[in-house]
């Protein structure tokens, strides 16, 4: 199986730690992994500003690195659904090697469940964690339940952190409203995006969230910012992170962490 | 003045904007839990969008038979072609009878024509009866909402417009008096109207018959007195049967207000004995989205509920859209009539896409948006700034080795260059560090981290391969 790694742009630059984590868990569960060295940018910047001629030479590119590769694997549910949804408009429906590169981009956990049929892995993590479901991940990759849909779903977020020793959950108040990143609209509706931010922040403070995860970097790199300028006490990972770190810890011993299929 | 704008002042009042957002969430989910009471849901909702396809398919059909039925149980109908004609024809109606005064139910249809004032500029006397709508009347401001046009505003406040406007004791808000004091108000309203207009909720094709649904009555009250009935609906209201009715009357209050059905669903069929019918059939720009990839934006009942769910609506308030429809759906509607007015709103949206899933016609909301942005890059609307820093952007991106030197320079710059130059105002990153951090720039990217650590394996496990 020839898996290759992609690293959001803003995660190669600003989160290495992500990366070397997603790395890690992908190892502990005995797949290695390609970096393609080539890639950049999934081209989602661009195309949320409506500017597809600008974007397309970055989903050409996409396409053209990861082509001849199984699986293409990112932390990022972000990503990957603009490579799988919101490439139609960018790449050609008949170019059979971009329809496999989008079918096989999958966002981490998506593989780590789907594709490997890893269910709870063993490891240690004694801290309050918020789950915070990232939009994309949630209502366009379908990785959880989400509040408004009527169709039930497992969450694969919780469900992959759930077999951690130690580990509780916080109970939101709302437990999918956004983040309020939204990428250009953090800058472009600073004002709104703020308070959505603050008042997700209010949510896991009333809800004693310790740990605050999340699958996409890009909600946390713009909560942990408002947690810091607050200085609140609430610790940011992205989930690759507590997987790395909570597997490390496995109590049983053994040189590389259970995983239970 | 455009949404950003207007909506950080409305954020800027932040106790106000939290009461906004709270109340809307509560009817938010009321509407969950009325959805959770009816196992097949997700089924109805894909039955009703498959009804409105196949009805827009077929649509000048349906229209034409709609016209030959409601015409054969005495109904007049007549069509406009835009708010002008719609307009016009509504006047000329009141004119041919002599109507003074004029009682409305709720028609975002007639928000949409603004009819209000031209009939008001002709000397004839409007006043809308659903609550609601009446005290936005009488601040003399346009709904916030299409199915609460009057959530921005407190009781206190309302309490204030009617000691003004209705003479009740000055101070007052307690809702149950001042609702009594509209409902008098209303009451002489009624009696004293020569004609009623009412909006059109469904119009069957197989029947000839209109549903207007409402919870006041305040719809059956303006038409039942005054012998003058004339009912506006926009083209897209048409449904082929009246089975197909059900499907959409569980929907509609449900998404709404989280109500099992509107108090009122009331079915006309022709004018009553001595009295007179006049349907208008308004386009005003529908034929033309019907033909374009926006045609879903068509399938709208107009229940607000993705306005409810919005993140940003609920924090910036209807008013910030300046525009009659508001929200997620009002974001796709008025760009697509009036884009250079209306630019920023596709953008005052962070994708989430609560407001895809909470549509009881499954349309595909968010997608719209991202689409409707697109259109607005074609039509060069999406302002230089922001289309010089895309460009940049891509080219940039487009290159790996340019992406890994400015990517390197960039984070070096934020390690070692003062806040105050790296979050200047007037920047991206002074926009971002309002009011939060900017990321801490760590010395070594992902690529760089991975490539060195490919080398030391390689080094400490020589030949290993």
């Amino acid at each position: 199986m020839k898996v290759a790694l992609f690293i959001p742009c803003y995660v190669d630059q600003f989160y290495p730690d992500v990366g070397m984590a997603t790395v890690q868990v992908l190892e502990s569960c005995g797949v290695q992994v390609d970096f393609p060295q080539q890639q950049t940018c999934c081209g989602q910047p661009m195309a949320n500003s409506g500017c597809m001629p600008e974007a397309r030479p970055l989903a050409e590119k996409f396409i053209d690195t990861f082509t001849g590769y199984d699986y293409i694997v990112s932390p990022s549910g972000s990503c990957v659904s603009m490579v799988r949804n919101h490439y139609d408009h960018l790449v050609s429906a008949s170019d059979t090697q971009a329809v496999a590169v989008r079918r096989q981009t999958l966002e981490l956990g998506e593989f780590l469940v789907q594709v490997l049929g890893v269910r709870s892995p063993a490891g240690v993590f004694p801290h309050k964690v918020g789950l915070h479901q990232s939009c994309h991940g949630l209502r366009e990759l379908r990785l959880g339940p989400c509040s408004e849909s009527m169709t039930p779903r497992d969450s694969l977020l919780q469900q992959l952190l759930s077999g951690f020793a130690g580990i509780s959950f916080s109970q939101l108040q709302r437990k999918d409203e956004c983040c309020g990143f939204g990428g250009t609209f953090a800058v472009g509706e600073e004002a709104v995006s703020a308070m959505m931010g603050e008042d997700r922040i209010n949510d896991h403070l009333q809800a004693g969230t310790e740990v605050l995860t999340a699958g996409d970097m890009s909600c946390l790199m713009h909560l942990d910012g408002m947690i810091r300028r607050r200085k609140l006490p609430i610790r940011v990972l992205h989930y690759a992170q507590i997987m790395a770190q909570a597997m490390q810890q496995a109590p049983t011993g053994q040189d590389r962490p259970a995983v239970t299929r | 003045m455009g949404h950003p704008a207007l909506a950080a002042d409305f954020t800027a009042d932040r106790e106000r904007a939290r009461w906004h957002d709270r109340a809307l969430w509560f009817v938010r989910e009321k509407r969950d839990r009325m959805a959770t009471g009816v196992p097949e849901w997700e089924k109805l909702r894909e039955t009703a969008s498959a009804i409105k396809r196949h009805t827009q398919s077929l649509m000048a059909d349906y229209l034409q038979q709609f016209e030959e039925n409601a015409t054969r149980h005495g109904a007049i109908v007549h069509w406009a072609a835009d708010a002008a004609e719609h307009n016009r024809i509504v006047l000329s109606i009141l004119q041919s009878h002599r109507v003074q005064r004029l009682v409305k139910s709720k028609s975002m249809l007639t928000e949409e024509c603004h009819l209000n004032p031209f009939l008001e500029q002709h000397g004839i006397h409007v006043v809308d009866t659903d609550l609601g709508e009446r005290i936005v009347q009488l601040r003399e401001e346009p709904p916030s909402h299409i199915v609460l046009p009057a959530i921005h505003i407190k009781k206190e406040e309302v309490g204030e417009c009617f000691h003004e406007h209705l003479g009740t004791e000055k101070g007052a808000s307690d809702p149950k008096y001042l609702t009594e004091a509209a409902r008098g108000h209303l009451r002489s309203c009624f009696c004293e109207a020569d004609a009623g207009l009412t909006g059109v909720n469904f119009a069957i094709a197989e029947t000839g018959g209109i549903v207007i649904c409402t919870n006041e009555g305040n719809a059956d009250l303006g038409i039942g007195l005054p012998k003058i009935h004339i009912a506006c609906m926009g083209m897209e209201k048409l449904l082929p049967r009246a089975a197909d009715l059900s499907v959409f009357l569980r929907l509609l209050a449900r998404s709404a207000t989280g109500q099992p059905i509107t108090t009122y669903s009331s079915h006309f069929h022709g004018p009553q004995q001595g009295g007179e019918l006049h349907i208008v059939i308004v386009d005003n720009g529908r034929s033309e989205i019907l033909q374009s990839e926006f045609r879903q934006s068509l399938d709208c009942i107009r229940c607000g509920a993705c306005m409810n769910t919005c993140p940003v609506y609920r924090r910036s308030g209807g008013h910030s859209y300046e525009a009659t429809v508001p929200g997620p759906i009002g974001s796709i509607l008025t760009p697509l009539q009036s884009p250079a007015q209306s630019s920023t709103l596709p953008f005052a949206c962070s994708l989430c896409g609560s407001c895809t899933d909470v549509c009881p016609v499954k349309i595909p909301l968010h997608h719209q948006l991202f689409a409707m942005r697109e259109r607005l890059d074609q039509q060069q609307l999406i302002g230089t700034g922001k289309k010089l820093q895309m460009k940049a952007l891509s080219v940039v991106l487009s290159n790996t080795w340019l992406y890994s030197l400015v990517g390197n320079v960039a984070r070096a710059a934020l390690r070692v260059l003062p806040k105050f130059l790296i979050q200047n105002p007037l920047t991206p990153a002074g926009q971002w560090a309002r009011q939060r951090e900017l990321p801490e720039a760590p010395a070594k990217s992902f690529r760089q981290l991975y490539a060195e650590r490919q080398q030391s394996n390689d080094q400490s496990s020589p030949g290993s391969h």
